[in-house]
């Protein structure tokens, strides 16, 4: 019964895998506290989804461990795996939405397949769930006739629809514009707040995210550096972690410079 | 010396590596018919879904069965009359349209189109569901893909095959006194004596059973080959992908639905 006192959502212990010959997580130590948001950062193709996948269960590591609760997910049996899914609101980074069904029931799938909730409940809840996405207009349509930045917004509708203990949102703002994605952070905020949940988000939305981040965790060559608060991160020694930050937020500073420069000359 | 070595080693190599896919190849079937038959008798009991899927594969089959059932009756009564004439029998058509159809041509005629219309849809729809991650979506969002995608279509899959069977049969009969009565002359009295005479339960149960196994054997093979596309030995990428296991789905059906069809002969004549 450790499992209520242990303050890690999740914790993933020198974690392997690989794709063939390509070695894709070399060791990863990641933990993710409870009612906390983890942020991992990183290059493209370097794994950040493959380490997404691990903790929902659908990629088994090659050696380590993946701790969801204290339980490990790889030598759990389908029935524990589903029980501990209950608590899950996922997106995934190309959506996976239900492509034969509409908008509406996409959303409502969860609460139809796994309560007993009456039609007119799920009805308001699924519509609410739809405005605060503003795609309230949207229900009828299928995910074919959607933007790929409505896809995204219907996908954190359904990921949120159930009251989630931990989110997984692999990169939920790539493709929004500005204020879409300002939006999205804000209500995140707020959802956080009431529903308490643990948060794992993959991002390339740099520096904006570490707002959001209580920790912020860089995957290079199949480990994890830092995991550690954005103001630490982005003041890091680890030459690694100083070449990333410099490179994803140094042109905001050298502009800046150049502006200040360009002033004095004139 | 050498080379010959290596071209025998690479053989047994080959030939067991192929052993060792196809055999996990068949214990994965063989879980997955578990694990959907396990689905089916657990709660919770939705008949939506089900009547869903038997519109799919049952009601929207109907006519194609009706078509396919007529002429196939048709053709037994012009085969049959010219044979039974030479033996002066021809009052016996009625009965050797009927037996032929609900032994043998009903079911495996009946399966070999529910295939074409339906396994064929049902192993590209789970492959696409697949391919798209979709099954992955319903498995993180706690909804067992086995029950909620797989079981509608088996139960479904069971109930439509001997309705349909029994519409071909129905549709041949017809298109059998069709051709052999108002057509080639067959005293129309006897057509249907002669049925009656000879047709006994056994041969009406023999369809059944066998209605009964093809619906399963297609259900079984079109969804298992789209369920586990990604574990294709070829790679099971993208369109080709979903095309290259859908013709396998129907290939394999094909071949199933005949080769039991003789073992299901074999034991209960
Ligand atoms: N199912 C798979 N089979 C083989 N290789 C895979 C598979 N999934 C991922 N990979 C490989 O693992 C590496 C990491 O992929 P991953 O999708 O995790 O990248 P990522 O960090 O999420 O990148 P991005 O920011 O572009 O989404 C890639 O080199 C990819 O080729
Ligand atoms: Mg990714």
């Amino acid at each position: 019964m450790t499992q209520k006192n242990t303050k890690f959502a999740i914790e993933l212990i020198d974690v392997e895998r690989s794709f063939g010959q390509q070695q894709v997580l070399k060791k990863v130590n990641l933990v993710v506290r409870e009612g906390t948001t983890t942020v991992i950062v990183g290059p493209s193709g370097q794994g950040k989804s493959v380490i997404l996948k691990h903790m929902l269960g659908l990629l088994k590591p090659d050696a380590g461990k993946v701790l969801v609760y204290g339980q490990d997910m790889a030598s759990m049996s389908k029935r524990q795996m589903k029980e501990v899914r209950k608590d899950f609101g996922v997106l995934f980074q190309n959506v996976a939405l239900f492509d034969s069904m509409t908008v509406f029931d996409n959303v409502a799938l969860p609460l139809r397949e796994r309560t007993d909730t009456s039609e007119t409940e799920i009805r308001d809840n699924v519509e609410e769930k739809l405005a605060l996405m503003d795609l309230a207009e949207m229900g009828a349509k299928y995910p074919a006739q959607l933007s790929g930045g409505m896809k995204k917004r219907v996908g954190l509708a359904r990921a949120l629809v159930m009251k989630p203990r931990i989110v997984f949102f692999d990169e939920p703002t790539t493709g929004l514009d500005v204020s879409k994605s300002n939006e999205i952070y804000r209500l995140f905020h707020k959802t956080q707040a009431k529903l308490k949940y643990s948060a794992v988000i993959v991002s390339h939305d740099v520096p904006k995210i570490f707002k959001l981040a209580d920790y912020v965790a860089l995957i290079h060559d199949g480990e994890i550096l830092g995991n550690m608060s954005p103001e630490q991160f982005q003041l890091s020694d680890n030459p690694v972690i100083r070449a990333f930050v410099e490179e994803t937020m140094g042109p905001i500073y050298s502009s800046e410079r150049e502006e200040r420069f360009f002033y004095e000359k004139v | 010396m050498m080379w010959m070595v290596h071209t025998v080693g690479r053989f047994f190599q080959k030939l067991g590596g192929d052993f060792l896919f196809y055999l996990e190849q068949a214990g994965r079937m063989g879980i997955f018919l578990g694990a959907c038959l396990l689905s089916i008798v657990r709660p919770p009991f939705k008949l939506g879904p089900i009547v869903r899927q038997m519109h799919f594969i049952g009601s929207r089959s109907t006519f194609v069965i009706l078509f396919t059932g007529s002429f196939t009756g048709m053709v037994l009564a012009l085969q049959g009359y010219y044979t039974l004439r030479k033996f002066g029998s021809e009052g016996l058509l009625g009965a050797a349209v009927a037996l032929s159809l609900l032994r043998e041509l009903g079911p495996v005629i009946a399966a070999l189109m529910v295939v074409g219309r339906a396994g064929s849809a049902i192993c590209a729809e789970v492959g696409i569901m697949r391919n798209s991650e979709q099954i992955d979506a319903l498995e993180c969002m706690a909804i067992d893909p086995y029950k909620y995608l797989m079981a509608p279509k088996f139960v479904a899959g069971i109930l439509s095959m001997p309705l349909l069977t029994a519409i071909f049969d129905m549709a041949g009969i017809v298109g059998g006194y069709l051709v052999g009565v108002s057509m080639l002359g067959v005293n129309k009295g006897a057509y249907f004596q002669q049925m009656y005479a000879s047709v006994v339960w056994n041969d009406v149960k023999m369809g059944l059973v066998k209605s009964l196994v093809f619906g399963l054997l297609i259900i079984w093979i079109s969804a298992c080959k789209g369920y586990f596309l990604h574990l294709e030995r070829s790679g099971g990428f993208g369109a080709e992908g979903v095309s290259r296991v859908t013709t396998d789905a129907v290939v394999l059906s094909s071949v199933a639905i005949l080769v039991w069809d003789y073992l299901l002969s074999a034991i209960m004549l």
